[in-house]
């Protein structure tokens, strides 16, 4: 049965690979995506203001949508995830907002979709013994350190995804692909999200004391499942010297599943990464061709 | 620097709509400091979250000024810790607003380069545009 999706405005462009490699695996898996007929851009921040209702505009929009296509919708980027389930969250707290929005748009949301990201599925549909089954070429022995960031675990009374201050989620998952799984310090430490755009020396700064920590702990890649944690993490890779620090792949949690489940190299989608993640694969006999 | 303190500032007008928008009750806060001990890039700042909160506190204006306040990434790292649950996170966006309010927008299409926005996920601008203009 197939699952309303929803890409996102990044996931269809710049972070192309993620969202080929995360179809192609919900497919291998049996969880096939069913993107939405009709979608916008969730806004990217969800709104702090509490008179801000302009902001909430496009995902109670994005949530109708989903509740024409079914009631659910899943989604890859952790920021649209956070938007989303943050203004479900709201909308079902505050009917008197959700009325006034309804009235703006015309297009009445019931209040009802159920938001979930795609590793709630993994872990409460499919499952990690099932994912473990049906991996065709464990990664066994690819030290992989997870990197969470910010929005996939916080705040945690809204989000309810995993413990913010221990999370495993992302753990389990590169567990069941067989990987050495690395905890490090900065596992949900922010890169420094949008102040790439106008700060950017600050997520430079984060993006160090990150790869360095996680490097210390021995891992050979990291892990994330959000567009701007992995540009921050690894786009200044490429230009920034004295760092005393390996390149390290920034790889997204869908493409190691990807190379894991056996599937064809053009789904992995890992052409445009700065620090080229392809050599981790080769021990494995596992190569784009 | 002579800073005055009275009972006008301290429950007036700015604290008031600081405390509206936020939806928060700034005088919860007893600066413990744990928002500023996690904070991720309290490194980059020129007062500490602690402090914003403190100076909101008091009514004092010039926290407007503060860079902090722009450079908060809404991490959410500090109401995590907040052992009061502030959820301070509202309460710079609210300073950011009343800012933008006053003197304009912080970020304008012109200071991104196109090179930049070329290999940027569009994410971060219309995160940016969203933090730094009405």
């Amino acid at each position: 049965m197939a699952i309303p999706y929803f890409p996102g405005c990044t996931l269809s462009t710049k972070a192309n690979g993620y969202d080929r490699s995360g179809r192609a695996v919900a497919q291998a898996l049996g969880l096939e995506f069913q993107e939405l007929d009709e979608w916008q851009c969730c806004g990217a921040t969800f709104p702090l203001a509490t008179d801000n209702a302009m902001a909430l505009i496009a995902p109670t929009r994005l949530l109708r949508q989903a509740q024409e296509a079914g009631g659910q919708v899943t989604t890859l980027c952790a920021v649209c995830f956070h938007v989303l389930r943050r203004t479900q969250n709201f909308l079902q707290g505050h009917p008197d907002a959700l009325e006034r929005i309804n009235w703006f748009t015309e297009e009445p949301y019931l209040g009802n979709v159920r938001v979930t990201h795609f590793l709630e599925l993994l872990r409460d549909q499919l499952t990690w013994e099932n994912l473990r089954a049906k991996v065709a070429q464990p990664l066994k022995g690819l030290r992989v350190a997870p990197y969470y960031g910010c929005l996939l675990l916080r705040p945690q009374s809204e989000i309810c995804l995993d413990d913010p201050d221990d999370p495993h989620i992302l753990h389990d998952c590169l567990a069941a692909l067989g990987c050495e799984v690395i905890t490090f310090p900065y596992q949900s430490e922010c890169c420094g999200s949008y102040l790439a755009v106008n700060k950017p020396e600050v997520p430079q700064q984060l993006a160090q004391d990150i790869l360095a920590s996680a490097q210390r702990h021995g891992a050979q890649a990291i892990v994330t499942a959000c567009p701007l944690c992995q540009y921050n993490l690894d786009y200044p890779q490429q230009s920034v010297s004295g760092w005393a620090l390996k390149p390290l792949p920034v790889l997204y949690f869908t493409q190691l599943m990807a190379v894991a489940l056996g599937l064809p190299g053009e789904v992995w989608g890992m052409e445009e990464h700065i620090v080229d993640p392809l050599p981790l694969f080769a021990p494995y006999g596992a190569t784009v061709a | 620097m002579r800073t005055k303190l009275s009972l006008q500032t301290v429950r007036g007008e700015f604290v008031n709509r600081i405390e509206t928008i936020s939806g928060q009750s700034l005088l919860a806060c007893n600066q413990c400091g744990k928002c500023s001990a996690g904070c991720p890039v309290a490194f980059s700042m020129d007062i500490l979250p602690n402090q914003v909160i403190r100076m909101a506190q008091l009514g004092m204006e010039d926290v407007l000024q503060a860079q902090t306040i722009w450079t908060c990434a809404a991490c959410l790292t500090c109401v995590s810790r907040c052992p009061k649950g502030i959820d301070l996170p509202r309460v710079m966006e609210a300073l950011r607003q009343i800012y933008m309010e006053r003197f304009g927008n912080v970020l304008d299409a012109d200071q991104i380069a196109p090179e930049q926005a070329a290999e940027m996920p569009q994410l971060a601008i219309i995160g940016g545009f969203r933090k730094y203009s009405v």
